[in-house]
């Protein structure tokens, strides 16, 4: 057995930024506050000192500006890392994305690729209120020409980034802010970069596929152990890409259990969850047992006071309630 | 699941197939075309009550790798089911 | 007591299945009865009412002999004890009635259901009224002790039946066999390709599309499919392929499947998966076991290069193929490697000539070529 170590996601993102910067002297950091503040999350502390204010920028309050600056940069041969503040600001920064980043390779008949990498925090849980803590990562799911990638685990906060860097074309990189603080063991040393096609099996089971990501990863595990406490066996599946969907992971998992619950912090109407749920159904009806549960956020702003931002998105309690559901129990 | 586990999916799918076979030893290295006179018909439905218990896509060109209970245990395991 | 076969002299009642009093249906299964073929359910050919059961359970009955009595084809005779109210129209305009919703059944009920012969409508459904694969194993387990008989067949007895048919077989019928080793590596390419895009349920073995080509070729060869009795051959509207089935143990039957040329592909693959689970299970239709006008006798994989086959008589034809195996083979001016399948066609010579038989395999080669097609 190899040695392991424990880390924060917050430090496990530092580390993949800092290899990132080493091996490869084309990538910097460019956004609001990743230099002299250190990021708003602190991602990126001490890395101004470390590797100059060339290779860490900050940028104004332009999400459209500095995210056009970025793929401008990638076109000229670097390979930048954009970090927005939150999946709300990057809004600004949409017609970049979408119009520009997603689609040159396309309009140029392949001539241009833009190999930059995204990265920005999501989600409710820190009591942000309705400007800074929306799940809009399907938005970006749906668009051809992106790839969107939702790092659940620190072992993937660390090894996600290096390979995002490796794709021609852009990537999205989905931090929970809520995963920040959390904590996980990865290998002491060696290489960490790891794949961002494979939706991973967090945890095994018979009876029913708890299909999540990001965020609420954690609280369907914990579902899961409460649930096997009464000899309910779940399977937790972490999507870890969001497009493209890992279909062969989903299907044959829904196919050995007869049931699925899909758990996204998104809002239910138009949500990967909706997508999932289709693709379940396009291709394992004839295995289901059971209609398919969704278990996502309220349609509302997400509320500032804690006890109303618990009610608004997804929980323990009503994951629980919703697998219950698919076993008619 | 473990290798007990997977051994007792792959007799159940044998079972399934083949009533009259239960109660009888299976001899995990022979293959079952040889032990119970599989005929291809068999083996077919055999895989698709794999398929079913295990929710794993066999392709065709894995067929061989399935001749006897110790192959399909081990292929399972492999496919990480 | 129906013939369920050439060689079938009597028959042992099972169980009756219906009672009198009981209406019932052409396709229904009336009783059950025990041949040298393992048990076989009897099926009516008409509408009516059950009236009388002449046999009781473990009665031997000779071929022939009635064992009940069926009153006419008029379900609505049922009015013979009723007083006659013949004014009435008998066939009123039925008043619109909403489909009675029934349980909900999820897919995967429905899917296990049907693959093991149960109706959904006789199954429980749970506290929510929802029949789920909970209620439909739990009912499965509930009938299939029962259902399934197979310790019910006699093997010595299947072996002697055998010998009576094909000693019957080789005494009267006049055989002349013609046989081609056809070049069948187009068709097992398609096939892989077919394979490859199916999930693994939907797979099919070669026997299934080979069949059914067989039987297309077979309606533009009327002299080959039908039956010949008392000096007389009348060929039939549509093939009904007899198939050879081993049984584990030993012993064969030829069950048949209707109108083998008229099924798609994925039909015919439903009823041979059907057919050949009832067989292993012991418990084939009395349809089955009388009505075939032609056999297909597939050796399969890992087995021998050719078969001489034996017609089963009233039939005037069988077709027998042998293991495919890889050949050096001349094509176009050169030797490649091809896969090669030796098919043999026994006809019999009051029926037709050679020249038939060297016609249809021609014609069943070119097919054969143009897989796509089916």
């Amino acid at each position: 057995m190899s040695k392991t170590r424990t880390l924060t996601y917050r430090d496990a993102i530092r580390e993949a930024l800092r290899e990132a910067m080493q091996r490869d002297d084309r990538v910097f950091l460019m956004g609001e506050d990743v230099g002299r503040y250190g990021g708003a999350y602190a991602c990126s502390k001490g890395l101004l000192e470390e590797f100059g204010e060339a290779r860490i920028r900050d940028a104004p309050l332009s999400e459209s500006g500095f995210t056009g600056a970025g793929i401008g940069a990638a076109l000229g041969g670097m390979r930048p890392i954009v970090e927005i503040m939150t999946v709300n600001f990057s809004l600004l920064a949409l017609d970049q994305i979408v119009n520009t980043a997603a689609t040159l390779r396309h309009m140029s008949g392949g001539q241009f690729s833009v190999p930059i990498v995204i990265r920005m925090a999501t989600g409710a849980g820190r009591q942000l209120a309705a400007q800074h803590s929306h799940s809009l990562e399907c938005w970006f799911a749906h668009v051809p020409g992106l790839r969107v990638v939702a790092p659940a685990t620190v072992a993937d906060a660390r090894g996600m980034l290096w390979t995002a860097l490796q794709d021609p074309d852009p990537v999205i990189i989905f931090e929970h802010a809520t995963l920040y603080n959390e904590e996980g063991e990865i290998a002491a040393e060696g290489e960490f970069s790891c794949d961002l096609d494979k939706a991973a099996i967090s945890r095994s089971g018979r009876d029913v596929s708890l299909i999540t990501y990001s965020g609420s990863l954690s609280k369907t595990l914990d579902a899961a152990q409460r649930l096997a406490e009464d000899g309910i066996d779940c399977e937790v599946i972490d999507l870890r890409s969001l497009r493209p969907l890992d279909d062969a992971t989903i299907m044959k998992s829904v196919n050995k259990t007869t049931r699925a619950v899909i758990v996204d912090e998104g809002w239910r109407s138009g949500s990967l969850a909706g997508e999932i749920s289709a693709r379940i159904v396009e291709q394992a009806f004839y295995s289901l047992d059971a209609p398919i549960e969704r278990v996502c956020s309220e349609e509302v702003p997400i509320p500032y006071p804690s006890h109303l931002e618990k009610a608004a998105t997804p929980q323990v309690e009503s994951i629980v309630a919703a697998v219950r559901k698919t076993l008619r129990t | 699941m473990n290798k007990p586990e997977l051994s007792e999916l792959v007799t159940r799918a044998l079972y399934a197939v083949a009533p009259d076979l239960e109660g009888e030893t299976i001899d995990p290295e022979t293959p079952f075309r040889d032990q119970f006179e599989f005929d291809s018909m068999d083996f077919l439905n055999f895989i698709i009550e794999l398929h079913q218990a295990s929710g794993e896509e066999i392709a065709e060109a894995d067929y061989p790798q399935l001749a006897s209970l110790n192959d399909c245990v081990s292929y399972l395991k492999q496919k990480n089911v | 007591m129906p013939s369920l076969g050439a060689d079938m002299e009597q028959g042992t009642l099972v169980e009756w299945l219906k009672q009198p009093g009981d209406i019932i249906h052409r396709g229904d299964v009336l009783a059950v009865v025990e041949t040298q073929k393992g048990a076989i359910e009897i099926e009516v050919f008409n509408d009516g009412v059950l009236r009388d059961c002449r046999a009781s359970p473990g009665d031997r009955v000779p071929v022939g002999e009635v064992i009940a009595i069926l009153d006419g084809d008029d379900v609505s005779g049922m009015s013979i004890d009723k007083p006659s109210v013949s004014a009435v129209p008998s066939q009123a305009p039925v008043p619109d009635k909403p489909l009675s919703p029934g349980p909900r059944v999820t897919p995967a009920a429905r899917r296990l259901a049907q693959q093991i012969g149960l109706d959904v409508r006789n199954i429980a459904p749970d506290g929510s009224g929802v029949v789920g694969l909970r209620q439909v194993q739990a009912s499965s387990t509930e009938t299939s002790p029962p259902k399934v008989q197979p310790a019910g067949i006699d093997f010595k007895a299947m072996r002697a039946a055998i010998a009576a048919a094909m000693a019957r077989s080789n005494r009267e019928i006049p055989h002349y066999y013609v046989s081609s080793d056809i070049d069948v590596t187009v068709f097992m390419d398609w096939l892989a390709q077919e394979n490859a895009r199916r999930s693994v349920a939907d797979r099919l073995l070669y026997a299934v599309p080979l069949f059914r080509i067989l039987a297309g070729t077979l309606v533009d060869t009327p002299e080959l499919n039908g039956h010949y009795d008392q000096g007389t051959f009348s060929p039939a509207q549509t093939v009904n392929a007899g198939i050879a089935i081993a049984m584990r143990g030993g012993g064969l039957v030829a069950p048949s499947i209707q109108d083998v040329a008229g099924k798609s592909v994925d039909e015919l693959r439903i009823s041979l998966t059907d057919l050949v689970g009832r067989v292993r299970s012991g418990r084939l239709r009395s349809s089955e076991l009388s009505n075939a006008t032609v056999t297909f006798s597939n050796l399969g994989e890992r087995t021998a290069d050719t078969l001489m086959p034996i017609i089963y008589p009233p039939q005037v034809a069988i077709i027998g193929c042998g293991q495919i195996v890889r050949r050096p083979w001349v094509k176009d001016g050169e030797v490649h490697v091809r896969q090669i399948m030796s098919v043999t066609v026994a006809g019999d010579h009051r029926v037709s000539d050679g020249r038939s038989a060297a016609r249809f395999l021609s014609r069943f080669e070119k097919r054969l070529t143009k897989p796509e097609d089916l």
